[in-house]
């Protein structure tokens, strides 16, 4: 019987489980489950933030041009050169083909004014990607938002570059950069921008923050996709919602009210793009969503009551640090004792 | 969806779970076919959860078809018979589907055993009554599940007549008849629903009636419809209701469908009898209503041989104890890009790779996957999608547990509740980064109760 023959040849003919057309069975034994669900992948996950992004990136290049295709090229050489050299020096196989490193290099690109300088640029990336993830163990280990890492050292070592004045190039041909940003002059000189600007993305700003209206398209993709949990901004926005909505009871009534907080700086961008990152975010549903509410109380927090006029990156960046201590209170109570 | 069962609280369903594609179309169709009897079969000598049994034959002893060969060692153990006649071989050590290597009885074929339709109608023929049934003694029903060897058939093989008992200690007001087969590819207890569906009845009634329940339901997920049109049919009059619930693993599962039909929570570490339910799978009522009333014991049963890797798909009533090598040629033999052989379904069931490894009262399939079908997924780090725990039936957080068990902290994984995992698999079956979830919690278990020992 031909079957029996199949079968008692296993022991004898084992080859690997990649020949390209099997003339007998080969038997290999694994642990359960043995099936996988073939759709989902890491770099299925990158890939999925990457096609949420290009309204935002698109949107940066139809608003700041070569700003913005200047400093996405920085970014994305020094993220990829970043992660080569890191990687190497750990002497780890190259993880370039788990494209988080495009990611990371897109994200901390959006983040940036598109007037800063070459080596800004460069600088936050190979600091991002090294310093923020790679030297933490790579993808999955690091405590921190990679981009907001790289962005935080820039913004502390060239202060003059991410100030409100690095943003604006009075003499450039561009219409948005030689405005000053939004948040700043409404925190300098109380001007209130139009919130259609604010919403359509035509003001100043850091490359992918202008546009509300681009955020929330790509924003809603990850949501739908699954690739970003929904807890986060709903518990980010619902914070912001609740403390802009009384600090426009009782503050004065200039004018700036909660919808110009939701829609203007990088609070959009980073609800979406940036307190989603899983790596640095709590593992449940119940973690995510205090750990959104912690990041808009926050980013208010420094909004109404800090020198700066934006807080989403240092929000992001503090919430990081406590997302340990959420998991560790967001233990779920397990089916049978609920 | 809503249950929308009079009387019973369940929305029908359970939170979380997968919904993996159930390649049921491959046997669902074929009518279950009646093996010839193998010229040996192999009976372990543990066949079940609990205590193994101690032999009562010796080699070359001559046994007859249903003959007594091996007692419960314990209370929670199973009686064991001859599945066919012939000479008792001398015992042998033999490695088990799920890799334990037990004592077992060979016991080489001689003598008659009635073949094909006769077979058939000797198991599952004849009038299964549903009336006069009080003629039973609910302790009596008892004793009979235990003398004629019976483990729940749908994979776990507790002993039944542990579950189906009188109880003062803790009244049973349900028995749930679980015909869900939420596994993949697995469709014996389906082809049992559509082609016998009275014994089953039967034996619900007979086990309803032991453990004093007030109700009886069976459970059935809405992707067997067929099966629930007889069942519905063949209940009338009886008082048996048919819960039909989601499509969805693990909605076979005793607390999960516990949860979908009467909205109650095992606890943890508890049993279905904490919040007074017994639940039993189909094939194990038919085997109740044989061994009650015609005092039969468990010989056979049905069992699926599937998957892309095997010629002829189909499901087969079948010795105990027959090798699954023998399954496989009764099925045409495998494909030449079989890759993996499961003895279960593909999300719990268990690789082997040894043909002559004999089948057991808990066998409920034979999976045979492809190649493509199997081919390992490259593993890579975990980057807290959380997507293991937006799928967890148990509500743990498996990403966790699998880390503090690669880590070897038994009191992390501990407080991650590492012992309310039950390996479904749910999580590795929908991790992006292929992580081997189960695997390393399975080892993390084996800390914990290593630890727990000392």
């Amino acid at each position: 019987m031909t079957t029996e023959k199949q079968l008692n040849m296993q022991d004898s003919q084992v080859k690997p489980i990649d020949e390209t057309r099997p003339t007998a069975p080969v038997i290999h034994v694994s642990p359960s489950p043995h099936l996988a669900q073939s759709t989902t992948s890491t770099r299925r996950m990158m890939v999925d933030v990457l096609v949420a992004l290009v309204p935002v990136v698109a949107m940066s290049l139809f608003v700041f041009r070569g700003y913005a295709l200047f400093q996405l090229a920085v970014c994305l050489g020094g993220s990829l050169a970043a992660e080569l050299l890191f990687v190497k020096m750990r002497g780890r196989p190259s993880t370039l083909k788990d494209f988080s490193a495009i990611v990371t290099g897109i994200i901390l690109a959006m983040s940036l004014p598109g007037t800063a300088p070459w080596y800004v640029g460069l600088i936050a990336a190979f600091v991002a990607v090294g310093i923020g993830k790679i030297i933490f163990g790579g993808l999955g280990m690091n405590l921190f938002n990679p981009a907001m890492v790289g962005r935080a050292f820039v913004m502390i070592s060239f202060a003059g570059a991410l100030a409100a004045s690095g943003f604006e190039d009075v003499r450039s041909a561009v219409d948005a950069v030689s405005q000053a940003t939004p948040m700043n002059a409404y925190k300098m000189n109380g001007v209130v921008a139009p919130l259609a600007h604010l919403f359509w993305g035509t003001t100043n700003g850091s490359l992918g923050e202008t546009s509300a209206l681009a955020c929330l398209l790509g924003g809603l993709y990850l949501i739908v996709r699954r690739t970003v949990s929904w807890e986060i901004p709903a518990g980010l926005l619902l914070a912001v919602l609740v403390i802009g909505g009384v600090a426009d009871l009782a503050g004065p009534a200039d004018g700036w009210t909660v919808l110009h907080h939701i829609l203007g700086g990088s609070l959009l961008f980073g609800a979406f793009f940036i307190a989603t990152d899983p790596v640095t975010s709590p593992l449940t549903p119940r973690g995510k969503f205090i750990f959104g509410l912690g990041v808009g109380m926050l980013i208010m927090l420094l909004r109404l009551f800090s020198g700066y006029p934006e807080g989403v990156m240092f929000a992001v960046l503090l919430m990081n640090a406590v997302t340990p201590l959420i998991n560790r209170w967001a233990i779920p109570v397990p089916f049978g004792e609920q | 969806m809503g249950l929308k069962l009079e009387g019973y609280a369940g929305s029908g369903t359970f939170a979380h779970g997968i919904h993996p594609s159930d390649h049921k179309a491959l046997s669902k169709d074929a009518a279950i076919r009646v093996m010839p009897t193998p010229d040996t079969v192999v009976l372990s000598l543990h066949q079940n959860i609990g205590g193994p049994c101690e032999p009562l034959v010796k080699s070359r002893q001559a046994v007859v078809w249903g003959e007594l060969i091996g007692k419960g060692s314990s209370f929670v153990s199973s009686t064991l018979h001859a599945s066919v006649p012939g000479i008792v071989q001398r015992p042998m050590r033999v490695t088990l589907a799920n890799g334990r290597h037990m004592d077992t009885l060979p016991i080489k074929t001689q003598g008659e055993v009635p073949s094909d339709r006769e077979l058939w109608d000797e198991i599952f023929g004849g009038d299964w009554p549903t009336t006069g049934l009080e003629a039973y003694e609910p302790a009596l029903i008892s004793r009979d599940i235990n003398d004629g060897g019976l483990v729940g058939l749908g994979g776990a093989a507790f002993p039944t007549h542990v579950k189906i008992t009188p109880s003062d200690k803790k009244p049973i007001h349900t028995l749930i008849v679980n015909g869900c087969e939420c596994e993949p590819y697995l469709t014996s207890d389906y082809r049992l629903m559509l082609e016998a569906p009275a014994p089953i009845i039967t034996g619900a009634l007979l086990a309803g009636r032991s453990v004093g329940a007030k109700r009886i339901v069976i459970g059935v997920e809405d992707n067997k419809m067929p099966a629930i049109e007889v069942l519905r049919k063949a209940t009338d009059g009886t008082g048996i209701r048919i819960a039909v619930v989601k499509t969805k693993y693990p909605q076979g599962s005793e607390k999960h469908l516990i949860q979908a039909v009467i909205k109650r929570q095992v606890p943890l570490g508890g049993l279905p009898s904490d919040v007074g339910v017994a639940m039993s799978n189909v094939g194990t009522m038919a085997a109740v209503a044989r061994a009650v009333i015609h005092k039969k014991p468990l010989t056979h049963r049905i069992i699926s041989v599937t998957g892309g890797g095997i010629a002829e798909p189909s499901n087969v009533l079948a010795p105990i104890g027959v090798s699954f090598g023998e399954l496989v040629d009764f099925c045409g033999g495998l494909r030449p890009d079989a890759a993996r052989m499961v003895a279960g379904g593909p999300m719990m069931g268990f690789a082997f790779a040894n043909p002559n490894t004999p089948v057991t009262k808990g066998t409920s399939g034979l999976t045979v996957m492809t190649r493509d079908e199997v081919k390992a997924g490259e593993e890579t780090a975990c980057v807290r999608c959380g997507k293991c725990v937006d799928v967890c039936p148990m509500k743990l957080v498996p990403t966790k547990i699998a880390m503090a068990s690669r880590h070897r902290d038994i009191s992390l994984s501990r407080r991650y509740n590492i012992m309310a995992c039950f390996e479904c698999g749910s999580c590795a079956y929908t991790c992006p980064a292929r992580i081997p979830l189960v695997q390393l919690i399975r080892a993390g278990k084996a800390l914990v109760a290593a630890a727990g020992r000392s």
